[in-house]
């Protein structure tokens, strides 16, 4: 962690609104750098490579969270709607399907559910937290009725799009995935930082209230951006079936805690209104990188993961907290 | 006629007395409780006897939820209980020494009340939203309990540890018994005493409440400490059940059954009041539902289904706005901005 001097020091050159991005910009180098030093083979490109294609599902999943968490909101129906995308396209695939077919089928009704909660949660006033609950139960109840076991996907344009490698020169490749991924943010960062809509969401998350009084359409931004959250999951398990070629209904248990955890450790506020996509983005490299050196440690086992994940995100929690007081 | 209408454990107890209902039609002997051995067997007493982990942990987490903050590292909380008590048996020479055993369910119920004091710390010393402050315990928590019995699954073979959640007491499961103690024991503690009052000052306004001279931060952190206890008692009784200790599953989701039974049982999560009557029910409605999908004969991997829809069903009927906009009946006026409810209503 930076020293209190260091970060007094930081406050002075940059503005203080992106300091929780550098911070986890920097944690990520000095991981990346100390990795470099221990182990042989570690710093390559390819290894940031890696991590982009093994998190390319989480990826397009924290973008969407990004989106809820800005306004103050959460969604907890993320990993649950994975799982489910992945069981419909390997069901509907083997029923013999055309694949693009089913990947519009399966991105319409991740948007669906999303607009749905999405609606339930303004217009009935029912908390964020319990109303998405319900979509984790119903999407998880979905494919457990749809099948309990694997479903292997055979679909020749999955199975392309899965061993597609695309050459970046130097022994360097990438996944059509991150592609996908990489475009996705883009695409979330311009309507995040440039459109009219981003503008409401980060009004509507600073204050409800204040934005409804400037006559902000706060209703639309709300469904928005769970649809927009269901319309990423959706996307994030079509590119978790590219990765596993399965429908399974227990994949991506526990992914809505992975994606919040990336947007808190990438610096958005979860109250709301504060933040920035690059962080989460930063967020998710650091959780992949996290894994990586675990995996290379070898001798390490896999709940040392959990543990320096809590306490990276008692790290940066307490960092926006000691910004935020001063801020005050 | 219209104030029990009202009264907002109507639709809970509606939602239970219908599932009880749908079993008496499609159960054989659904109501029978017998007697065996000198202890009481029966559908319904097995519904509270599963049930009692869930009740546990949700009367803590109605406390929680009473101070407006919630509690998401339960689940680890009972895992970290049950791995720490089993780990400490299965060292013992006899296993099945009282003494020894005595010791162990100690240890682990410190631990737990620690590990909420630490949540409690985090939320009322540095004032990290609750969701976040726990969070962090939540997904460490899962680790530290595979770090604890080295992500083994440890099993134990001892008679007064298996007595907490599988045995037999003046011929009522021993669980129930504990839940029963400690369900009155809080509610003699917040309906007797003036904490349940504090508590619900501290979850209208918190910041008024300290200007009126009550230590929040004091409340927050005993608040905090129940339901970490109450959650390693859960996690004792769900391991000693199965006489071992599963890091990585035990527990697993049982903090969102219990945030869903406060919820059913109409304390808001907006905080400042509080139901305990109404979190034993809610808990009762979600054990009822599973028991229920599974003597009826549904598969069971549609459970998660119709947990969904009653949650949906429930806590639509408890929404003002939903019943406003769909029965179109106005409880009181309100204001045309959608400002939270307010929050300082306080009743005893």
């Amino acid at each position: 962690m930076t020293s209190v001097t260091g970060l007094l020091d930081l406050r002075r050159t940059v503005p203080q609104k992106y300091i929780p991005v550098m911070v986890t910009a920097g944690l990520f180098v000095a991981m990346f750098v100390a990795g470099g030093i221990r182990y042989r083979g570690f710093a390559t490109g390819q290894i940031v490579l890696n991590v982009f294609i093994d998190n390319a599902f989480l990826l397009v999943v924290a973008v969407g969270m990004t989106f809820v968490i800005l306004t103050g909101g959460i969604d907890l129906s993320v990993g649950s709607v994975v799982g489910l995308s992945t069981m419909v396209s390997a069901s509907l695939l083997k029923d013999g399907w055309p694949a693009f077919g089913v990947m519009a089928l399966v991105l319409v009704i991740g948007a669906l559910l999303g607009l749905g909660m999405g609606a339930i949660i303004h217009y009935f006033e029912i908390q964020p937290f319990i109303v998405t609950l319900a979509g984790m139960f119903l999407a998880r109840g979905l494919c457990y009725t749809i099948s309990t076991d694997s479903i292997p996907i055979e679909n020749s344009a999955f199975t392309a799009i899965a061993q597609t490698r695309i050459d970046l020169g130097g022994d360097m490749w990438v996944s059509p995935s991150v592609l996908i991924a990489l475009v996705v943010v883009l695409g979330a960062a311009y309507v995040l930082h440039y459109t009219r809509l981003g503008r409401n969401v980060y009004a509507t998350g600073g204050s409800e209230q204040s934005a409804l009084l400037m006559g902000l359409p706060v209703a639309r931004t709300k469904i928005a951006v769970y649809t927009v959250s269901g319309f990423c999951s959706a996307l994030g398990g079509l590119l978790f079936a590219f990765y596993s070629l399965s429908g399974y209904g227990l994949s991506a248990v526990g992914m809505e805690l992975d994606a919040i955890a990336a947007v808190v450790i990438g610096g958005t506020l979860l109250t709301g209104g504060s933040g920035y996509l690059l962080g989460t983005v930063l967020g998710v490299l650091v959780l992949g990188l996290i894994q990586t050196i675990i995996s290379f440690e070898g001798t390490l086992s896999s709940w040392w993961t959990k543990i320096f994940i809590g306490l990276l995100l008692f790290a940066f929690i307490l960092l926006q907290r000691v910004i935020t007081a001063r801020r005050r | 006629m219209t104030r029990f209408l009202r009264h907002r454990l109507f639709w809970p107890v509606v939602i239970l007395v219908a599932l009880l209902a749908l079993n008496l039609v499609f159960t054989d002997n659904f109501f029978r409780v017998q007697m065996k051995d000198g202890h009481l067997y029966g559908s319904l007493i097995d519904i509270v006897r599963f049930g009692a982990p869930l009740i546990l942990v949700s009367i803590g987490m109605t406390l929680v939820i009473a101070t407006s903050g919630i509690d998401l590292s339960v689940g680890s909380v009972v895992a970290i209980a049950g791995a720490l008590a089993c780990l400490r048996i299965s060292d013992l020479g006899d296993q099945n020494s009282i003494g020894g055993v005595l010791g162990a369910v100690g240890i682990a119920l410190a631990l737990s009340a620690v590990l909420g004091v630490w949540n409690g710390l985090l939320v009322a010393g540095i004032g990290i939203q609750p969701i976040i402050a726990t969070l962090i315990l939540m997904v460490a928590g899962r680790g530290l309990a595979q770090l604890i019995t080295d992500g083994q699954i440890t099993t134990v073979n001892s008679s007064p540890y298996k007595l907490i959640g599988g045995g037999y007491w003046l011929t009522l499961p021993f669980s129930i018994i504990i839940v029963a103690v400690v369900l009155a024991l809080t509610a003699f503690l917040t309906r007797r005493l003036a904490l349940g009052l504090l508590i619900e000052s501290v979850g209208g306004n918190a910041e008024a409440s300290r200007l009126s001279g009550i230590s929040a931060r004091g409340v927050l952190i005993t608040v905090y400490a129940f339901c970490g206890l109450c959650a390693g008692i859960a996690g004792l009784m769900i391991s000693s059940n199965v006489s071992s200790a599963d890091g990585n599953n035990a527990g697993l989701w049982i903090e969102l059954d219990a945030i869903l039974a406060v919820v059913i049982g109409g304390t808001s999560l907006a905080g400042g009041r509080f139901s305990l009557g109404g979190t034993v029910l809610g808990a009762l409605i979600i054990q009822t539902l599973t028991t229920t999908i599974y003597s009826i004969g549904v598969p069971p991997e549609t459970t998660l289904l119709f947990k969904a829809l009653v949650v949906t069903i429930v806590c639509l009927l408890q929404s003002p706005a939903f019943r406003e906009k769909v029965f179109h009946r106005r409880r009181r006026p309100q204001a045309p901005s959608p400002v939270p409810e307010e929050k300082v209503r306080v009743s005893a």
